[in-house]
């Protein structure tokens, strides 16, 4: 409507000047509050998207600092602690230097208790958390050293303070029984020790030092050894899981040989030999992943590639290989994650990139120096990196690399997750262990969705479509002004209550009543069919004291009876047509799986809820068809049945089908009815007789516990946003045909 | 008749009948779902007959069972002998098995068992029997052997019960004195105290933490703790005093067991009341539903703090949604040029009414409780830090969650009432020198405001029945205190609070006793269904009203 008032002519007296004033402020107010709307579904919008989007942000890696490396003697290994803050290197000549990673100042400088004129030949270190690592002696002796740190608040400022210590004293323990020198060692620690020894003539060495239990003298450790000749020669690399039962040895030529050394008493027994490379293919490097399950092979072809062990049909293990990641050059080096399924490669380039296993995608790669690098560690957190190139300079770089584990294809492709015999599509957020693979796939949970929709437009549709056509076209007007009320006002009850009902009530009623609810599917079309024969043949008296336009209510004595017939009989029914247990004859018989809260069950609640939606708007769609067009027909003979089939059903048909959407849009959404009556199982399956976790209900029950800022809550809002754009499209889709009808309604 | 039968069918008669049939079952549907409700919701209330039975579990030895009789049901003996009973096969093929309340959790580990019609030798009504409802571990039900004080017997048998009753009065008015003193003295002592020591924290952020003020809060929180001594003291005296009296029961094995009366809620003998006796009874209960605490896990008592919660939180967000939702509809009607603004802003009214709801919910943790909240936090509560204060699902944010939620309702209701004002008013009062804006607030809204109040009314039946987004941002299953009290501010806009519907949820599917949880669930339902009906009828009456109104306005 225009302004007709704010002519400035008036503006005399100072009162109106104030009335104008007012009339413009309302102005700007109501337009901000209208504007408001649009303002309240962007910022739903936008914030779900700004949530989301650091799930798609590329990692980024900054320079810090580069200094010479401090030490003369050549490093054997490079370590951070949880802060990043101080690096620890451990050198050829037994020397142990705490360092500041921002400018290089040595902290501390400690020197190992090694003997005199005793050589260092080898190195290793156990699970990076651990900070244990051992030294191979050239007298086939160990020694083991942990590095440890400890934060301290004086006058509110972080101290950190390293220390070194001996957890199996300060004394090298003997590996090889025959004194030589211990080429390749490897070490893992949990609670107990495993070290494992080998030398140049193949003779393989596992030590064991288990911690007493006893409250006298603490500390004390029992060793177990055992030690035996192996096949392999020229060693590349010994690799402990952290539980200590499998030991993987590597040979440069492409041997890998798997070791069950849980029990020592009986040796380290070989349960599988094979060749991991192409023939005439080097590997270069071979590290395990943070859980230890997955060994990465490096090779000079370019290639790193991912093995595990797979049960096969039998139900034994094999070492298979899962997937290939190609590098530019081949690497040098290759660095695990602490606690996720990422790793980091360096080249002969001084190029460092990261990659992340389970997602198959590389991250990002950048050149840190202009010399092979030859020692790389990363920090605790994955937030910073040190690198030490050819020509003895070390670099420092912070990483920001948040969410590596998730990609297009690990949210929507099948993945081959570790302990998993094939690629799938799995939702597992989280587990009780720490060394977790999560597994990010919204396709089971968009398929339960999809599926818990289906089964319900599968009730709904039927159900309120026709029953919009019998109340808007048949239906006498004084039985349609309080049907059509009822019918919406099952949309204002609350979901909470259908779906309690459903899990509570219905699903057991279904599980006990099954053939009872399929012959009532059967019977009630021949129920009505038949009343309705039987109606048309009673004298014409009895149709004249209830006309035309009264059938539902008539018809709703017989439904009841049928259902209370059907219901009734079916324990007969089970016990004559299903041995009297239909759920176990399903599942004997068929082989089908039988849930008590089911997707039937779903179907049925959820199909109760969609109902009023789509009954309301078909119902208007019909009932507004022009009545002059259904008059033409009529007057041109043909039937109301012909009428409504070719005449109405076609001109209003937008209008259902925008119905139609609505309800589906309403049955993506909803929460409560799918939390409550389904199983909540996140399993890919089109069988009626089982349940489903839906994207929505996924939401509800685990983003209370999702940490601020993880990535899990990261995916949760992602699922939402998936949710606000399925149920947009629908919604716009309907609303825009709707308009369309309108337009075509008024021009008729 | 085949022809006959044809030419039927071509007539085109029987599809109708069939459309009839899929009105006449949603119908069916609905008001099915209605009475199912109300049937089991009612029934809960109504003191059970309770039956001594002579059984014959399935090792083959007979015992005897007292208790209620909670539902009873067909079902095939194929089905029994698959779930591992052992069924004589001269019982039939279908049977009829009992959810059997048996109470008495402490002694026997379970509240309910099945049996199995076949097995029941003998059943019959004890008068005499009583049911004791505790405080805790559910039901009692045993036969009444003695009453006694301090551990001496003052009444044996038949004369216990009348010497009962008088007692658990004073029991009862000693545990309402507990009750007030724990829920309000010395729980706003406590928050005084928590007042206090925020308050030193406070002056130390500031560096005002002079040793005077410091003195002084100290002073003052000494005095605080005086009190709350001196109240504690009273508080011990009156649990002794609850302590007094215990009751002597025997249960069916012959064993007696004693029960304090202190955990006794109230005892009723239901095989000898009459009809009256058990219509008060029910009543007495009902109330107690609507008006108190939960107890049990919330399995038991009342739903008091989840329908007080309820309200405040639809009161809250209504405060928020009408002038934001009417707003919005006036500028739609009376002020936008309709065109590709006003198209743009009804497909954003359509699609927050489509979006599900429990985008709402994840949008109202990320965003207000999170967002607002963690920098309303830093900004004002950083005395409180870590702790969050508004960082934290609440009252507030819930309600404003669930007023983004029910925006398109009030907008949608306001602009139909607008749309039947007729147009000649408002000319008639441009005409007369009215600016818009007065037209606007002397003649327009007032006249608009029964669709306003529509609106509103349709907003608060959706908000009362909505679960999912609350889940996410600020409902609890138990609040230990309401959200208003007498503690200043008076409202607690941060606190979590209970909610009716997430109460269904959280009792009919986290409780760990669902069995015995049901028929309260049901009751909750019933309760939440009622005022959501007489919402939504109300919202119909009103618009009705106003459509007649306008229509003999515009002749």
């Amino acid at each position: 409507m225009p302004d007709t008032t704010s002519t400035e002519s008036y503006s005399g007296s100072a009162h109106l000047r104030i009335r104008l004033l007012k009339n413009r402020l309302t102005r700007y107010a109501v337009a901000a509050g209208g504007m408001g709307v649009i303002v309240a579904i962007l910022l739903i919008f936008i914030y779900l998207l700004y949530i989301v989007a650091p799930l798609a942000k590329s990692p980024s890696m900054q320079a810090v600092a580069e200094y010479p490396v401090p030490s003369d003697s050549p490093v054997l290994y490079l370590a951070m602690e949880e802060q990043a803050e101080i690096g620890v290197l451990f050198s050829q000549d037994g020397g142990v230097r705490f360092f500041a990673t921002a400018d290089g100042n040595v902290i501390e400088d400690i020197r190992l208790p090694i003997p005199e004129g005793v050589k260092v030949v080898s190195f290793s270190a156990a699970r990076p958390k651990s900070g244990v690592v051992a030294l191979g002696l050239d007298n086939g002796q160990a020694l083991v050293v942990q590095h440890r740190y400890r934060v301290s608040f004086p006058g509110d400022q972080r101290l950190i303070t390293p220390s070194l210590e001996y957890p199996l004293g300060r004394e090298p323990i003997e590996i090889a029984p025959n004194g030589a020198a211990l080429s390749k060692i490897a070490i893992q620690e949990e609670d107990s020790f495993t070290l494992v020894g080998w030398t140049d003539d193949s003779l393989l060495t596992v030590v064991r030092a288990e911690k007493q239990e006893s409250l006298l003298e603490e500390g004390t450790f029992e060793f177990e050894r055992s030690s035996g000749y192996t096949d392999m020669q020229d060693l590349l690399a010994l690799l402990i899981d952290p539980v200590q039962r499998n030991l993987f040895v590597l040979s440069r030529d492409g041997r890998l040989g798997w070791f069950d050394i849980s029990d020592l008493s009986s040796g380290a027994r070989l349960l599988e030999q094979l060749s991991v490379v192409p023939p005439g293919v080097k590997i270069q490097d071979a590290e395990l992943l943070a859980s230890g399950a997955s060994i990465m092979i490096a090779t000079d072809a370019g290639t790193i590639s991912q093995w595990f062990t797979v049960r096969d049909e039998t139900g034994a293990r094999h070492l298979q290989k899962i997937r290939d990641f190609e590098l530019s050059e081949p690497t040098t080096q290759l660095v695990s994650e602490f606690s996720r399924k990422g790793f980091l490669t360096a080249d002969r380039d001084g190029t460092v990139a990261i990659f992340h296993a389970t997602a198959h995608q590389k991250l990002i790669e950048t050149d840190i120096a202009d010399s092979a690098i030859v020692h790389l560690a990363i920090g605790p957190r994955a937030d910073a990196l040190l690198a030490l190139d050819a020509q003895n300079r070390m670099h420092f770089w912070h990483i920001e690399n948040e969410h590596p584990e998730i990609s297009w294809k690990s949210l929507w492709s099948k993945v081959w997750y570790e302990g998993y015999d094939e690629p799938a599509y799995i939702w597992q957020s989280s587990a009780a262990n720490n060394d977790f693979e999560p597994k990010f796939s919204l396709t089971p949970l968009t398929f339960g969705t999809l599926k818990a929709a289906f089964y319900a437009m599968l009730v709904a549709i039927p159900l309120a479509i026709l029953g919009a056509i019998f109340t808007a076209y048949f239906m006498a007007p004084r039985m349609r002004q309080s049907v059509k009320p009822t019918i919406e006002i099952m949309e204002a009850l609350p979901t909470v209550i259908l779906g309690f009902l459903a899990g509570l009530w219905l699903a057991p009623l279904i599980e006990s009543h099954l053939p009872g609810l399929f012959t009532l599917l059967l019977v009630t079309p021949l129920a009505v069919l038949v009343a309705a024969w039987i109606w048309s043949h009673l004298p014409a008296a009895v149709h004249r004291w209830i006309p035309d336009g009264w059938e539902a209510a008539l018809l709703v004595p017989v439904l009841l009876a049928t259902g209370a017939l059907s219901f009734g009989l079916s324990p007969m029914v089970e016990l004559w047509l299903f041995d009297g247990n239909m759920p176990g004859w399903l599942k004997q018989e068929l082989g089908i799986d039988f849930d008590q809260r089911n997707s039937l069950v779903i179907g049925i609640a959820m199909g109760f809820a969609v109902i009023p939606t789509i009954f309301s708007i078909a119902e208007d769609a019909i009932f507004s068809v022009p009545r002059h067009l259904t008059n033409g027909s009529l007057a041109l003979g043909a039937t109301t049945w012909q009428t409504l089939v070719r005449v109405v059903l076609l001109t209003a048909s937008p209008g259902i089908f925008s119905a139609v959407m609505m309800g589906v849009g309403r049955a993506v959404g909803e929460t409560m009815i799918v939390l409550m009556a389904t199983g909540n199982t996140p399993i890919m399956d089109l069988n009626i007789f089982e349940g489903m976790r839906t994207l929505s209900a996924n939401i509800a029950v685990e983003m209370p516990e999702s940490e601020v800022g993880s990535t899990h809550y990261r995916v949760l809002f992602l699922a939402a946003l998936v949710l606000f754009i399925l149920t947009f499209l629908f919604n716009t889709g309907a609303e825009l045909i709707r308009q369309r009808l309108r337009n075509k309604y008024s021009s008729l | 008749m085949s022809a006959n039968l044809r030419s039927w069918f071509k007539s085109g008669t029987p599809w109708i009948w069939l459309n009839a049939a899929a009105v006449a079952t949603s119908l069916i549907m609905v008001v099915g779902l209605l009475v199912l409700i109300a049937i089991n919701g009612l029934a809960h209330f109504w003191p059970a007959a309770v039956w001594q039975m002579e059984y014959r579990a399935e090792d083959g030895q007979v015992s005897r069972l007292v208790g209620e009789i909670r539902s009873s049901e067909e079902i095939s003996a194929e089905r029994l002998r698959g779930a591992g009973v052992d069924l004589d096969p001269a019982a039939g093929e279908v049977i009829t098995r009992y959810l059997f309340k048996t109470g008495n959790r402490d002694i026997s580990g379970s509240d309910f068992r099945w049996i199995i019609g076949p097995s029941i030798l003998d059943r019959s009504q004890p008068e005499p029997v009583v049911v004791l409802e505790r405080l805790e571990w559910g039901n009692f039900y045993g036969y009444l052997e003695s009453v006694q004080e301090d551990g001496e017997t003052v009444a044996e048998a038949p004369a216990a019960w009348d010497e009962l009753q008088p007692r658990l009065q004073r029991v009862q008015a000693i545990r309402e004195q507990i009750q007030d003193l724990e829920k309000g003295e010395i729980s706003s002592i406590n928050y005084r105290i928590e007042g206090l020591r925020l308050e030193r924290r406070k002056l130390e952020l500031r560096g005002e933490a002079t040793p005077e003020a410091l003195a002084e809060l100290e002073r003052r929180r000494n005095l605080l703790q005086e009190a709350f001594v001196q109240l504690r003291e009273a508080l011990d005296e009156r649990y002794q005093a609850a302590r007094r009296d215990t009751v002597t029961l025997t249960v069916l094995d012959n064993r007696s067991v004693q029960v304090p009366l202190a955990q006794i809620v109230r005892a009723y003998r239901p095989n000898e009341m009459s009809v009256l006796d058990k219509t008060g009874f029910y009543l007495a209960k009902l109330w107690e539903f609507v008006s108190e605490d939960p107890r049990e896990a919330n399995t038991e008592g009342g739903i008091f703090p989840a329908i007080f919660g309820t309200v405040v939180m639809v009161m809250l967000m209504s405060v928020v949604v009408t002038p934001f939702g009417v707003v919005a509809a006036v500028y739609l009607r009376e002020y936008a040029h309709q065109g590709v603004v006003t198209r743009l802003i009804r497909i954003a009214v359509n699609n927050l009414a489509g979006v599900p709801s429990i985008v709402y919910g994840v949008f109202g943790l990320g965003f207000f409780v999170y967002f607002l909240g963690g920098n309303i936090d830093q900004l004002f509560f950083p005395e409180a830090l870590p702790a969050p204060t508004f960082g934290t699902p609440g009252l507030l944010w819930a309600s404003l969650t669930l007023a983004l939620l029910t925006v398109p309702v009030v907008i949608v209701a306001t602009e139909e009432g607008l749309s039947r004002i007729p147009r000649s008013i408002r000319e008639g009062s441009l005409a007369l020198g009215a600016t818009k804006a007065e037209t606007l607030w002397r003649t327009v809204l007032p006249m608009a405001s029964p669709a306003m109040m529509t609106g509103l009314i349709l907003a608060v039946a959706r908000a009362a029945g909505e679960v999912a987004p609350l889940m996410l941002v600020g409902v609890v299953k138990l609040a230990p205190s309401l959200p208003i009290d007498t503690n200043a501010p008076f409202i607690h806009l941060d606190r979590k609070f209970m909610h009716m519907g997430f109460h269904i949820y959280d009792v009919g599917f986290q409780s760990p006793n669902v069995e015995a949880a049901r028929p309260l669930v049901f009751a909750t339902a019933l309760l939440l269904v009622l005022v959501i009906i007489v919402l939504n009828l109300a919202a119909i009456g009103i618009r009705n009203r106003l459509r007649e109104r306008y229509r003999t306005l515009e002749q």
